[in-house]
């Protein structure tokens, strides 16, 4: 029996903007169980990572944001002030951003910023936080940690900061972990250990992780559960092996042939491309919001709002009134071939 | 399909969401420039009031009441038109001075001063600071640390002191504090255009052209200083203020303009024997430095805000 | 055919760093000794983690740079002889983020006209139009001519900077992460494009990139550098197929291709990327190699020649090395 980490129902985040409402973030249904990766994956402005900041309760002030229940192992986190706020955040969930350089504060000690969370959190002994920012150093292979601690950030190399991310996210033993983009600014090399580390360290302490990021090879060797994101909606949910062999949404599908692929996309051929643009998300937008780069559109694509319709494979679910039919069948055939 | 593309091409204006091929998301950053000058309220306030000043100034021959330089001693101090005194007159709307010079023309002639004071000693602390500071940003290393020296000599020197002294061994005059003014001021224009161009030498468009075989002036003159030209205005507002001040401040000493030319601030120094019998002789003129200054500086912020790189894209 | 556009032989580029107050300075070798031939027509990958000196060499053979020992030949005349402008007029760079490499006071048109103003164009009557056709050619509509860059989307912006470097006919092209700041969708458009401008108008790439799924998609040869050094280089095939240095091994089973039956593979390099201040001694790689050999430590290694290029490893000086080479 799983249990569920985080629940999310019809997350809305509208944002005033000077020429109208921008629905950044449209009717998102997410939920994490305790030792499950959920990748979230999408393009720059699709709303992955307001998502996240909404889950954290870290969206600007000027966002307006929208939830029926919003649930941190069953317990509500929509609506609480912001001291409780402060209590579950950095202690029961704790996020992992993209630059580890300016998510550190160039001021204090490695040791300081490690053990100020659990400090404040838990009532611990500075010699007690100490043993427990050593050993978490140590799972995060950092070698020679105890002297780590009295670094400071600029002194580690970025692949070292992430790590400390890393570990300082872990401080509190937290049930959750948000990471955005957390290897985005490595190198291909560091990239690998990281996240071989994230997935090592998930199993170890059981607990749910959020990975956002648009780099579709990470999410398909991380993910349990991967949801495509696309103009603010989920289009796509499933498991890893779903969404990567058998894509449904003509988005996702898009998507993967964008990216040329070692020993199976033909060397310097033409790779795939999805004509046009992201649409604006500035005012009401009738019908399916792929509509105008879609393959497939037809007419009731554009009469009104497509729901998110369960697939008959099981915890599957599309956005896409076109995807499933025997046309559809066709056309992806014809893709690949 | 083609008219889903157009129709809800159609439909997308301003986005902050791009990337895409076929369209212009954005109006152009001139109007964009334009909408936030409008929108900004310090701007426009400043501007305005700025704008009145430089017509007094400049149209200060036709409008005045009288000549800055006659003296009629039987009419001297009459005090301004809203004062409780049998002595006012339309003749004199701001009342005569000490001498019985109509004070409204001297405060219209003395605005000539203070915004050529103003303006020239700007011109120049900005052609010398602008030039090492954008050499020392461009050229880095050893022009970098020459500069720097530069302007750690420059900043250890005090001001007023240095004014007072030069002024009080080769004498004063209007040219003499311009140059005075514009050859020790130039220091924060060299601060700040050193800073700004170290970042904007640091992009790529400034390696695309030099790759391009362009030359070190062209990329200079060019590439990097329109991109910190905003910062360049905002200096220069900030500089003109503190030249005006400071001309003020030394008239008022007795070192800057010197009689009978009307300097607000001499015409300060000249009531300051009356503060507690006529105020109105230094309230008035208080008053019109006040608001040039505090004009400039409004200006100055507002174009500050309106160029800043957050609030562009 | 194999006509060579340019070649760099054995040049390095050492910086004076200085290590702190009144101690002194010392040198940091970016480029250390490096060889490299650009065939007209092939698309050379410069492939290495941040701080190898890839930047550093694409500098020198851009001419922004001059090599602090070596030569450096552009169709076989000697870099330093030629002026600026000659060698804008056959290389040109491609810059990663579209977002720095166009200046937001100037109008697309006068971006990318500006390498015929440079070069004193005699017949500027002409530009407009040379301007509106290699727009076309890289898929810019004619109506952004008069626009400025922050109105134009990120990818719209890096075929602005195409146009911008191509307008000229330069022979060889270097890209530094043409794609890297674009998003995945925009990104197989830029490459597309560069595919199509390559076979039209006949051009070289040398890409430098750290996405190796785009390199080995792109690439005809490849050269893999490491602290400063290439240590292995040979036809694309050839060394994805069979990589012959431990480094490259390591680099290519860090690829994360998009196939969920796979984990996160464990590359076993350790964090540590050396201070190249302070560089390790012998085989530079030694100290993160899977395939360390006591002598390593010592003996730094030499070129071996292999099948396509050539190899810098000392697992290769002995016949079993040999032997795993042929086979």
């Amino acid at each position: 029996m799983t249990e569920r980490i985080l629940e999310v129902e019809n997350l809305t985040i509208d944002i005033p903007v000077p020429s109208g409402i921008l629905h950044a973030v449209q009717d998102i249904s997410i939920h994490v169980d305790r030792g499950e990766t959920l990748c979230i994956v999408g393009e720059s402005g699709c709303g992955k990572s307001l998502t996240s900041l909404a889950i954290m309760d870290l969206l600007p002030k000027k966002a307006i944001r929208q939830a029926a229940r919003l649930e941190l192992a069953d317990e509500s986190i929509f609506g609480i002030s912001e001291r409780r706020m402060s209590d579950i955040r950095g202690n029961r969930m704790s996020m992992i951003f993209q630059e580890p350089m300016t998510s550190l504060n160039p001021a204090y000690t490695i040791g300081d910023q490690l053990t100020e969370a659990l400090r404040r959190h838990r009532k611990v002994s500075r010699g007690e936080a100490k043993d427990r920012a050593v050993f978490l150093l140590e799972k995060v292979g950092i070698t020679a940690a105890a002297s780590r601690l009295g670094q400071y950030p600029h002194q580690l190399s970025g692949g070292l900061r992430q790590r400390v991310m890393i570990a300082m996210a872990l401080m509190c033993g937290p049930d959750l972990i948000i990471a955005d983009e957390p290897t985005t600014a490595l190198d291909v090399t560091i990239q690998a250990q990281i996240l071989h580390l994230l997935a090592e360290l998930q199993r170890e302490f059981n607990m749910g992780l959020i990975l956002i990021t648009h780099d579709l090879g990470v999410v398909a060797r991380i993910a349990d559960r991967i949801a495509v994101m696309y103009a603010g909606q989920i289009v796509e949910t499933g498991s890893a092996a779903q969404i990567f062999t058998e894509p449904l949404h003509p988005y996702t599908r898009g998507l993967l042939d964008c990216i040329p692929i070692p020993g199976k996309t033909q060397r310097g051929a033409h790779l795939g491309a999805i004509p046009g643009i992201v649409p604006s998300l500035v005012g009401q937008m009738p019908g399916c919001h792929f509509a105008s780069r879609c393959p497939l559109v037809d007419d009731h694509c554009l009469a009104g709002a497509v729901p998110l319709f369960d697939h008959r494979d099981t915890n599957r679910s599309i956005r896409c009134l076109r995807a499933d039919n025997e046309d559809t069948q066709k056309i992806s055939q014809e893709g690949v071939a | 399909m083609t008219d889903v593309t157009k129709s809800s091409g159609a439909s997308q204006g301003g986005s902050i969401l791009s990337s895409g091929l076929d369209d212009i998301l954005e109006p152009s950053p001139g109007s964009l420039m334009r909408k936030r000058i409008f929108g900004h309220t310090g701007l426009v306030i400043g501007g305005g009031v700025l704008l009145i000043i430089l017509l007094m100034a400049i149209l200060a021959p036709v409008i005045s009441p009288g000549d800055p330089y006659d003296q009629d001693l039987s009419r001297k101090l009459i005090p301004p038109v809203w004062h409780e005194s049998a002595k006012v007159t339309w003749d004199h709307p701001l009342g005569t001075d000490l001498l019985g010079r109509d004070y409204m023309t001297r405060i219209f002639y003395g605005a000539r001063i203070s915004l050529l004071i103003g303006f020239a000693a700007m011109m120049i602390s900005g052609l010398i600071g602008t030039t090492l500071g954008v050499l020392a940003g461009y050229f880095g290393g050893k022009v970098d640390m020459v500069v720097n020296f530069i302007i750690t000599t420059r900043l250890s020197l005090p001001v007023v002191l240095v004014a007072l002294a030069v002024v009080s061994l080769i004498g004063s005059s209007l040219t003499v504090v311009i140059w005075v003014l514009g050859l020790l001021i130039w220091d924060r224009f060299a601060v700040v255009m050193r800073s700004a161009t170290q970042q904007v030498r640091g992009l790529d468009f400034v390696a695309a052209a030099q790759s391009l075989g362009c030359s070190t002036r062209h990329i200079i003159l060019s590439e990097i200083m329109p991109n910190v030209a905003n910062h360049l205005i905002v200096i220069a507002t900030i500089e003109m203020a503190h030249a005006i001040l400071l001309e003020a401040a030394l008239s008022f000493l007795g070192l800057g303009v010197q009689p009978p030319d009307p300097s607000w601030g001499l015409m300060i120094a000249e009531a300051k024997g009356m503060l507690f019998f006529d105020a109105w002789l230094i309230t008035i003129p208080g008053v019109a430095l006040f608001a040039l200054v505090l004009s400039i500086n409004l200006l100055g912020d507002g174009m500050r805000d309106v160029t800043a790189p957050e609030n562009r894209n | 055919m194999s006509d060579v556009v340019l070649e760099a032989r054995d040049i390095t580029r050492t910086f004076m760093i200085s290590s702190g107050f009144m101690r002194g300075k010392r040198p940091l070798h970016a480029v250390n000794g490096v060889n490299l031939k650009l065939q007209r027509g092939e698309v050379l990958a410069l492939v290495g983690e941040s701080g190898c000196g890839k930047t550093t060499l694409a500098k020198m053979l851009l001419g922004l740079l001059p090599p602090t020992n070596g030569t450096l030949e552009l169709d076989g005349q000697p870099l330093g002889s030629l002026s600026h402008l000659e060698i804008a007029r056959i290389v040109q760079p491609i810059f990663q983020d579209p977002y720095s490499s166009l200046n937001p006071r100037k109008s697309i048109g006068s971006i990318i006209t500006l390498p015929l103003q440079v070069q004193g164009d005699k017949d500027p009557s002409t530009w407009r139009q040379r301007a509106e056709e290699i727009m076309e050619l890289v898929g810019l509509p004619r109506r952004v001519y008069n626009n400025f860059p922050s109105q134009l989307s990120g990818g719209q912006r890096q075929r602005v900077a195409i146009a911008r470097a191509l307008i000229n006919r330069p022979r060889v092209v270097i890209c530094d992460e043409p794609t890297s700041a674009l998003d995945v969708s925009v990104q197989s458009q830029i490459l597309n494009l560069l595919q199509d401008l390559r076979q039209e108008l006949g051009l070289t790439y040398l890409m430098i990139s750290h996405n190796l799924a785009v390199v080995e998609h792109m690439a005809t040869r490849i050269a893999v550098m490491y602290l400063g050094r290439i240590v292995e280089e040979g036809d694309a095939e050839t060394v994805f197929n069979n990589p012959q240095h431990p480094y490259t091994e390591a680099l290519l089973g860090s690829v994360l291709t998009p196939d969920p039956s796979l984990g996160v593979p464990d590359t076993h390099l350790g964090a540590a990327y050396p201070n190249p201040l302070d560089m390790p001694t012998g085989c530079s790689f030694h100290p993160r190699c899977a395939k360390m050999m006591p002598q390593c430590k010592q003996q730094a290694p030499r070129p071996i020649p292999t099948e396509s290029g050539h190899v810098e490893c000392n697992l290769y000086e002995d016949d079993q090395g040999k032997m795993r080479m042929t086979s």
